[in-house]
């Protein structure tokens, strides 16, 4: 492993932590390689020497996970993750063809990064948002009813380093590596910024226009 | 039907929904607090009494599901939430745990001390990141304020809740993929049985619950099972949520009575767009059975689903309106699904990319007459031959378009294409886009 000694202190102190949380030691490879992924932007092979080295597993043991799951990257990634949902429902209402716009405005295809390592391009399936549809995750956190120039003025505002707020989330997106430590389990202090709910979660809490009422009966 | 008092979705207008201060003020951890007053036999009857039955798609008896796990041997018995919501269509438990934890940390706590549980899990997906802060947040409050940790309210029992985040993999929503990925593996489905209230986590006795279906108990435990058992119809008893999204006016959450019709959920969603209609509809997430405009009053229930055909899934009711193009959504769903498959048994790896590859053709305009009867063929050899429900499930969309709009995957060989315009589905306009893609 290549990793700085004060690099190692902080990863060791971490991993203990992560690995007290469950009664079974492996049971910890999921918030370690999301710890790995907050360190090197993606699951390296440091990373995974690291992981096996904590869990007492095989190298082997932990690739044959970290490729089990989409979240994991195999190769360095973009400060940004933009997700674009083409799953049926998004891809109908507008997710295609938001997809075409960004591939075209950036240049990029599918998991792949703009070269001023901003950010990387994907497509993803169904993020359980589909009354925002259509829908696009910018380091998984929520981005709805986009269009194709929402989602281009999202992506600008990104590569220009200006802070860019998700709909449904904290005030600013994290980078890639700090949403990886989050999702490792160390809370940012974040949990209290955004919306509790955003429209379409509260459509059904307030009474139909008038003008709307019957209008498919 | 009667006016419905919002349970569920009740707090999440108010400011900071997500808090404990905010969910104690509405009257929150009542319905726990009276739960460790009884004994956790008589919670379990409670629930039992009350009809719930699980809304993660199944539609299993909850307190039935409870009462598999063997008696107690002293060693650990773990409750493990999921909380990996996934099928495409299903957008319930994101918003109920961003705008409410507390509902689940207490359900979990009254669920945990009825069978049994010093350690409970939430399996939840990673890509929700602020879910999972929420998630964090509240069960650190509630531990803070005794509702969760040592001695419980004075009560003696004891409960930790470990929040988990996965890492991409729609196939561990299945309950025993779920339990392998939380034990540090690849999530696959394991043969059953053993079933994982006899050997489940760690090969411990497990209950599997779906957030909501948790979420319930709090307001069942507050307010009683007779009171819950008031709404539904007869044998799919209390209130739930339901999504409806795609062509509709006001897609969203409606949380009402199981047994509420399309019909009536339209008319709150305000119809299909304006100066469309309805072609289909899935009821419960791609895995149920595609719809059309003859099923719009039939009850959203379980025995009504399944006498139609269908089944009540998870109430994520997509509706899509006439510029549609059923085999277009179908190949996306096998896309899907065999982007999905975790490959252990060979039906379903096999089959869900042979499948993709003749609705991909087909879609193309490329396909024959005999790629339909294929499909079907395909999907017959993969039904009810997998470890899990991914590669059943991976069928239906498919038999069900078939079955209700066969015409128009012959349409697509016989004009050699989609007759319809692909733009058109989009909910903004699709010309302008591209003007300005140019400019």
């Amino acid at each position: 492993m290549t990793y700085s000694d004060e690099a190692m202190t902080r990863l060791a102190k971490d991993a203990a932590a992560i690995v007290a949380r469950y009664p079974a030691r492996r049971s910890a490879i999921l918030p370690l390689l999301h710890l790995v992924q907050s360190e090197d932007g993606f699951v390296s092979p440091d990373g995974i020497a690291f992981c096996a080295d904590v869990l007492g597993v095989g190298t082997a043991e932990v690739s044959a996970v970290a490729t089990f799951y989409t979240q994991f990257k195999r190769r360095p990634t973009g400060e940004y993750q933009v997700s674009v949902c083409t799953n049926p429902l998004c891809a109908l209402m507008g997710g295609d063809e938001i997809w075409a716009a960004l591939s075209e405005h950036l240049g990029l295809g599918d998991d792949e990064t703009t070269s001023d390592g901003k950010v990387t391009l994907e497509r993803v399936e169904c993020n359980a948002a589909c009354d925002y549809a259509p829908v696009m995750m910018v380091n998984w956190e929520f981005f709805d009813n986009q269009t194709p120039e929402s989602a281009k003025a999202v992506v600008d505002d990104l590569r220009a380093g200006k802070d860019v707020a998700p709909t449904r989330g904290p005030k600013k997106v994290c980078t890639f590596k700090e949403i990886s430590r989050v999702l490792a389990g160390f809370p940012d202090g974040r949990a209290d910024e955004g919306v509790g709910a955003g429209p379409a979660s509260l459509v059904g809490l307030n009474p139909p226009p008038a003008t709307e009422k019957g209008a498919s009966s | 039907m009667t006016a419905f008092s919002p349970i569920l979705t009740r707090q999440w207008a108010e400011p900071r929904s997500w808090t404990l201060a905010t969910y104690e003020a509405g009257g929150g951890y009542a319905g726990l607090t009276k739960a460790l007053k009884k004994s956790p036999a008589d919670v379990t009857r409670i629930v039992k009494d009350s009809g719930l039955r699980g809304r993660g798609g199944a539609g299993f008896p909850t307190a039935g599901k409870w009462a598999f796990l063997p008696p107690d041997d002293g060693g650990p018995r773990y409750l493990v939430i999921n909380a990996d919501e996934s099928e495409p269509g299903t957008c319930k438990d994101v918003p109920l745990m961003m705008a409410s934890p507390h509902l689940l940390i207490e359900g979990a706590a009254i669920a945990a001390y009825a069978i049994g549980c010093h350690e409970a899990f939430i399996y939840v997906r990673g890509e929700v990141v602020h879910v999972y802060r929420r998630l964090l947040k509240a069960v650190e409050e509630a531990k803070k304020k005794g509702y969760l940790g040592k001695n419980i309210l004075g009560s003696g029992f004891d409960l930790e809740i470990v929040v988990h985040a996965g890492a991409g993999a729609y196939i561990c929503g299945e309950e025993t993929a779920l339990l392998d990925s939380l034990e540090g593996f690849r999530g696959q489905p394991r043969s059953k049985p053993p079933y994982p209230a006899v050997s489940g986590l760690y090969q411990r006795p497990t209950t599997i619950n779906n957030v909501e279906t948790i979420a319930s108990l709090p307001g069942i435990l507050d307010r009683g099972a007779a009171w819950f058992a008031s709404m539904g119809t007869e044998e799919s008893k209390g209130h739930v949520l339901y999504s409806v999204s795609g062509h509709v006016t006001r897609p969203g959450q409606y949380e009402g009575p199981l047994g509420m019709t399309l019909r009536e959920l339209l008319q709150l969603a305000g119809g299909v767009r304006s100066g469309h209609r309805l072609k289909f509809w899935s009821p419960g997430g791609s895995s149920t059975p595609i719809l059309t405009n003859r099923h719009v009053d039939v009850p959203l229930d379980y025995e009504a689903m399944e006498a139609a055909s269908s089944a009540l899934g998870t109430r994520a009711i997509q509706v899509f309106d006439e510029t549609v193009c059923v085999v277009r959504a179908v190949a996306r769903w096998t896309e899907f699904y065999r982007h999905e498959s975790c490959g252990k048994c060979t039906p379903c790896r096999e089959g869900t990319f042979w499948l993709s590859q003749i609705l991909e053709r087909l879609e193309r305009g490329d396909g024959t007459k005999a790629d339909i009867d294929q499909l079907l063929d395909t999907s017959s050899s993969m039904l009810g031959r997998n470890f899990c429900a991914l590669g059943d499930a991976a069928t239906i969309p498919i038999t069900s378009a078939i079955e209700h709009f066969r015409a128009e995957f012959e349409a697509h060989v016989t004009g050699h294409g989609c007759p319809l315009d692909p733009r058109a589905t989009a909910l903004f306009s699709v010309v302008d886009a591209k003007k300005k893609v140019t400019s």
